[in-house]
């Protein structure tokens, strides 16, 4: 496994960005950042960008042999046959340059993809580990949809950003640069018409990419809303049929729905006026070179075939002209998108350990917690306050409280799911945050209170924590959660795929897979986090029973409201609004007469025949 | 760990079924119909864009044969008249052609926008209709990929049929100039083309094949990335990172890979292209000039042609485009019609009763049988009756059938045989609007959604007073906890109800049901993950909140069980025994030798070995 760890340590795009002290701000930064990823191929690029200016260059010789071509047509004084022949080696020359130009530019694209799609490698790796870096704290403040959206949509409009941004600009800058420079060599004030569009277009084009970037914020804001209450309502559907509540939820999706439709139709207006209007602009500037150029042509200063050759020109402009819009689109993009993008990669997980942290030392297994206190990020009032205890290999702590009183936060705390705020939690005298994540998380399973089951076989959903288990662990692990027989009697056995949130499964058999998976890590420190509620107590106590034998090892702390099952526990803790208020083991608890012993005589009633009936 | 270098045998990132990215075929017409039947209430929009289109092309045709006028009337010849009507005809069809391209793209998108967000609706629309049974069975994900990529190609396809119009018209406009110009240098010009039509035969197959992994390697990666953002908290718990980022690296190099194929695949036609162009203009000019030579054409035609050649390739490049683009739509398309077609298993009847607040609240069910399977039944021959104001509890063990029979009283599914009766009708006659306003549920599993406190707790009630919210929040025990919120009601709940702890979501969910003030309330464990005393405090709030409701429970905890009227012991889908708790006690039945052994099936009644 250090081998991997190793190799995945540092997120690619990172790397490529470059030290922190060098991170962008604004746009151009952006922009830049990403082109700076795109040089990680640096061969890639340079034979991108050599390419195109070659393409080019080859494109801008067009023009010129056809005008010669005009021209030869035009030579009065030639011979038939000596005009043909001269016809004849330009039409060669022309027909090489042709083919080579479509050499070059389909490695000018090719390599432009490549390069693009390596950004998106790169950025997706990036993207998934820094997904699964980030603690549980960042996790409950962003929706996952958002997330899928920044990690799908967003990273295309970055990885797109080589080919259809740069190149293309390249390409553009190219054409216009070198051919501007041979039409002015040619005949400056017919040049200077040729090129009269150029100003107007790159006006309208800057304020076009300030337009679309602000639009495209927004619009991606509220398909988020969309897309939310569509999964919701999807994901809730049993609460919105037992409300009848489907004229309300179609209210919430059209409000969302005509928001985002009416900015994406604004955003095509604006798209489209932009386009026409360059266009036209281009056009208007091919008239006058016809205009400019007749006259001259009728004056004797230029050929027909300079004039021919003009508008050959104007002709391979006419293309990337009309892509200026996606070019313009493709920069607004990819600084909206990459500065979103960016500033997710560059967010700082708190939760992480100092460099060179040691591996956790086990040696008598005793977990302590000195004056815990813990306040959720981003929130003011403690959930945790000045909890102390310890426990030893081989005992059992038993936590019981209302609901938020803080039993959930407080185991939560021993994997550094969260981190305390006040006091400190060490495991055989090794404060957690001193010693390294991973030995850390392998000592200490906690069994969720919410199952979340991957939609793969039963099999590798109990091997989840250790891939490289042997079927022998697996089905120790799921004979000790009393799963193996359930399994053993499905059609597929542990073949059976379960369903995204274990869709085919009951709430006690998910509950039995979540355990089972949680006993394969075979950790120093178990936590159940009332996660037996969806059992029938026999089978609970039968899985209580084989968590007994194996208790001896490790520490083991369990939450529930079923005070049955607590009672082996060595200690309880009873929590209230975040502090221990009662503490001890079963009997001395009820003989306290607190609020333990409230609780046990309200479950078992106080009239029924407890105790004596045997 | 010696192993770690070799890829782990039992594990996988994400999900995916190869099936459903599968390449529809170009035309369907079963699927084009249907979508057709969202774009004809903008037919008259569609017909405006479609003229526009064949404009915006004739221009495009017209251009090179202007400039042909000019150069041989014109300029050639010294007229300048005739230059200047010609560059007045240019500037004309240049305005024609602003105004074209501006309707054309302007009402190409924004009814392609409007389409898009009108399937959206009737999709979504469908699936608040469609049976529970179907819900059951599909993976939000699915249906969110239908709702949102599906949905999104077929917008792409409606703009790119249009523009596809264009390209067609365009293509034999040019043909038909150039052969209207000249035909011999027509003919010879189009010669070239059936060269390129034979390399495309051999390039179409395997192309295809190079996009289609692309795609469905592109589907795969970002199927394993929702994963790993919803199953986020259990990786880390599990230690997973570093084995799924291997695994899906795996998956993003495979996609990059598959990328890079299809790049090359894409990019082989265009030096072809190219090339074919370069022939084609070579011909003009070795012919061509030859002719205008020997005074049989005139020069400004040749210019023409090598104008036409030009953007000749043009549109039989973007119309291979568009091939895969209406490919990928077709099988979106009938993804999409799939879900409009889900059937609507569960629907009201033509004359279907509503109940209204006065119908009184019982709950009958007679000899019910019904199974999700209708081969296995859950629920075999199940009656009792709940009498209007009287609370039943029903108890038995995990998998008996308790939650399955609380979901046919609001008619999730239909029963198959016997009948389920509310306020004295059967659910299959009354209207399920109404049947769902009768019935306020508590569901095992609590829900929230994004927004308020309030709005969660109010929910479907949207008349509902902050008074009656913060009651029914009192009355569950949960306005204490609520005032503690940074905005008390007014807090934001994230994903879920992520920021609160599970028993205080119960309790939200609970608060809820108590709002929608129906005459039936129905509990599914409703506070499983609640401390018997808050339970307790509930159970005496609900006595005076059921005083004359009726409420169907379900629980465990013997505090419950005990207040109820009646008790009903369901043992694998069978009612084994019902009576009040003393009579149950004293029949000596189940129920009796469960509660006597404390059997821990009431859980909470303690072992007593201890
Ligand atoms: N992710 C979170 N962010 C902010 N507050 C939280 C979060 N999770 C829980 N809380 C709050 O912390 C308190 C304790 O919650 P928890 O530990 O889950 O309680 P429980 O004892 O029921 O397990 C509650 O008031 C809850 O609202
Ligand atoms: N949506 C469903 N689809 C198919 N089978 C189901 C579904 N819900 C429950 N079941 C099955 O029906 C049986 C009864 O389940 P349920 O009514 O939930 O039991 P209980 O609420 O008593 O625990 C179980 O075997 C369960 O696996
Ligand atoms: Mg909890
Ligand atoms: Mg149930």
């Amino acid at each position: 496994m250090t081998a991997l760890s190793q190799q995945n340590s540092s997120p690619a795009g990172d790397r490529a960005a470059g030290p922190r002290s060098i991170r962008p701000h604004g746009s151009a930064g952006t922009l830049l950042r990403i082109t700076r990823i795109a040089f990680q191929k640096p061969w890639w690029v340079a034979i991108a960008f050599a390419s195109t200016l070659v393409a080019a260059t080859l494109q801008l010789m067009i023009p010129i042999i056809l005008g010669t071509a005009v021209d030869q047509t035009q030579d009065a004084l030639a011979a038939v046959d000596g005009g043909r022949g001269a016809l004849l080696k330009t039409a060669a020359l022309l027909f090489v340059m042709a083919a080579l130009r479509g050499v070059f530019t389909t490695l000018q694209n090719y390599y432009a993809e490549a390069v693009g799609h390596t950004v998106g490698y790169q950025l997706r790796r990036a993207y998934y580990a820094k997904v699964q870096e980030l603690d549980f704290s960042f996790h409950d403040k962003v929706h996952s949809g958002d997330l899928i959206t920044l990690g799908m949509l967003d990273l295309e409009g970055v990885r797109m950003f080589f080919s259809t941004g740069i190149v293309r600009l390249l390409l553009l800058s190219t054409l216009i640069g070198v051919g501007g420079y041979i039409l002015i060599g040619t005949d400056p004030v017919l040049a200077l018409a040729a090129l009269s569009f150029v100003p107007f277009v790159g006006w309208r084009s800057s304020v076009t990419r300030l337009r679309l970037r602000a639009t495209w914020l927004r619009l991606q804001e509220r398909l988020s809303v969309l897309s939310r209450v569509m999964e919701e309502n999807l994901a809730g559907i049993r609460v919105v049929r037992a409300f009848a509540a489907q004229s309300l939820e179609m209210e919430k999706f059209r409000t969302a729905s005509l928001s985002a439709l009416e900015l994406a139709r604004e955003r095509v207006g604006i798209r489209v006026r932009n386009t026409s209007a360059m266009t036209f602009s281009f056009f208007a500037a091919m008239g006058l070179v016809l205009w400019i150029g007749g006259h001259k042509v009728i004056a004797g200063e230029i050929s027909v075939g300079t004039l021919a050759s003009f508008l050959t020109f104007m002709t391979i402009l006419q293309m990337p002209v009309r892509q200026l819009g996606m070019l313009v689109n493709s920069f607004a993009r990819a600084s909206t998108c990459g500065s979103r993008l960016f500033d997710f990669l560059d967010f700082e997980v708190p939760i992480r350990e100092v460099p060179g942290a040691p591996a956790l030392v086990l040696s008598e297994g005793r977990l302590r917690f000195e004056d815990v206190s813990f306040t959720y990020p981003g929130t003011e009032r403690p959930v945790l306050r000045d909890v102390s205890f310890e426990a030893r290999r081989g005992e059992t702590i038993g936590l019981v409280g209302p609901p938020g009183s803080g039993k959930s936060s407080l185991v939560h705390l021993i994997p550094r799911f969260y981190d305390v705020t006040g006091g400190r939690i060490t495991i055989d005298g090794q404060d957690i945050r001193d010693i390294s994540l991973r030995s850390l998380r392998q000592a200490v399973a906690v069994v969720q209170q919410d199952v979340f089951l991957f939609t793969t076989t039963l099999e590798n959903n109990i091997a989840y924590a250790n891939p490289w288990a042997r079927e022998k662990q697996v089905e120790r692990a799921s004979e000790s959660a009393r799963l193996h027989d359930y399994i053993l009697n499905l059609p597929g056995g542990y073949r059976t795929v379960v369903g995204e949130r274990g869709v085919s499964l009951s709430g006690g058999q998910r509950q039995r897979v979540s355990i089972a998976r949680t006993l394969m890590l075979d950790p120093s420190i178990l936590v159940f986090d009332d996660s037996t509620t969806a059992l029938d107590a026999n089978t609970e106590r039968s899985i209580r029973k084989s968590m007994r034998e194996n208790a001896a090892n490790r520490v083991t702390v369990i939450i529930a409201h079923r005070l049955s099952s607590l009672m082996d526990a060595d200690r309880i803790l009873v929590l209230d609004d975040g502090r221990i208020v009662e503490e001890g083991s079963h009997a001395e608890l009820l003989a306290l007469c607190g609020r333990y012993r409230a609780l046990h005589d309200l479950q078992v009633g106080n009239d029924a025949p407890t105790g004596g009936t045997r | 760990m010696a192993t770690s270098h070799q890829r782990p045998p039992r594990a996988t990132v994400g999900s995916h079924r190869v099936e459903e990215e599968m390449f529809g075929r170009v035309f369907d017409g079963r699927v084009v119909r249907r979508i057709w039947a969202f774009v004809s209430p903008y037919r008259l929009k569609v017909a405006i864009a479609v003229i526009a289109v064949l404009v915006f092309t004739g221009t495009q045709v017209v251009i090179p044969l202007i400039i042909r006028d000019a150069i041989d009337n014109g300029i050639v010849t010294g007229g300048e008249a005739a230059l200047t009507r010609a560059v007045l005809l240019f500037a004309l069809v240049i305005l024609i052609n602003f105004g074209a391209s501006f309707v054309q793209e302007n009402v190409v998108g924004q009814t392609a926008e409007n389409v898009l967000f009108d399937i959206r609706e009737a999709m979504f629309s469908h699936l608040q209709r469609v049976s529970m049974s179907f819900m059951d069975k599909t993976e939000v994900g699915r249906l969110m990929s239908r709702l949102q990529g599906d949905v999104n190609s077929m917008q792409e396809f409606l703009e790119t049929s249009v523009l596809s119009v264009g390209d067609i018209v365009l293509l034999f406009g040019i043909v038909a100039s150039m052969l209207w110009l000249d035909v011999r240098l027509g003919l010879l010009t189009i010669s070239v083309l059936p060269i390129l039509f034979l390399v495309r035969v051999f390039w179409l197959p395997r192309a295809r094949k190079a996009f289609m992994a692309a795609h469905e390697a592109n589907s795969v990666a970002n199927g394993a990335l929702a994963e790993a953002i919803h199953g986020v908290r259990a990786v880390q718990n599990m230690n997973r990172e570093d084995v799924n980022l291997a695994l899906y690296t795996e998956k993003a190099e495979t996609n990059l890979q598959a990328h890079l194929t299809a790049a090359r695949y894409a990019q082989v036609m265009v030096p072809i292209v190219d090339t074919l162009t370069g022939l084609a203009m070579a011909f003009v000019i070795v012919v061509g000039g030859s002719m205008v030579l020997g005074q049989t054409l005139e020069v400004g035609v040749m210019v023409a042609f090598l104008f036409y050649i030009q953007r000749f390739f043009d549109p039989i490049r973007s119309l291979t485009m568009q091939y895969s683009v209406m490919q990928r739509a077709m099988a979106s398309g009938q993804r999409l019609t799939e879900v409009l077609d889900i059937e609507v298993t569960i629907r009201d009847k033509e004359d279907a009763f509503a109940l209204t607040r006065d119908t009184e609240g019982s709950i009958e069910f007679r000899g019910v049988t019904f199974g999700y399977d209708p081969a296995h039944p859950v629920l075999k021959d199940v009656t009792f009756r709940v009498n209007p104001g009287e609370t039943v509890a029903i108890v038995g063990p995990t998998g008996s059938g308790k939650s399955s029979a609380m979901a046919l009283v609001n008619r999730f599914y239909d029963v198959q045989q016997g009948q389920v009766l509310v306020g004295g009708h059967d659910v299959r006659d009354v209207t399920q609007r109404s049947l769902g306003r009768h019935i306020a549920m508590v569901l095992q599993e609590p829900y929230l959604f994004t927004g308020t406190v309030f709005e969660n707790i109010r929910y479907n009630v949207v008349d509902a007073s902050e008074e009656d919210v913060v009651n029914a929040a009192k009355a569950v025990g949960a306005h204490d906890f609520i005032a503690a919120l940074p905005e008390g009601y007014g807090t934001l709940l994230g994903e879920r109800g992520g920021s609160l702890s599970l028993g205080q979501r119960q309790l939200l969910s609970f608060a809820r049901a108590l709002v929608a003030d129906a005459q039936i309330l129905v509990l599914d464990e409703a506070t499983a993950s609640v401390d018997s005393y808050t339970e307790m405090k509930i159970q005496t709030a609900l006595k005076r909140l059921l005083q004359d409701r009726t409420g169907l429970v379900i629980a465990h905890r013997l505090a419950t069980i005990r207040n109820a009227d009646r008790i009903i012991v369901l043992r694998d889908g069978q009612i084994v025994e019902q009576g009040t708790h003393d009579e149950l006690i004293a029949q000596g039945g189940l129920y009796a030798g469960l509660y006597r052994m404390n059997h821990t099936s009431f859980d909470d009644a303690l072992d007593t070995g201890l």
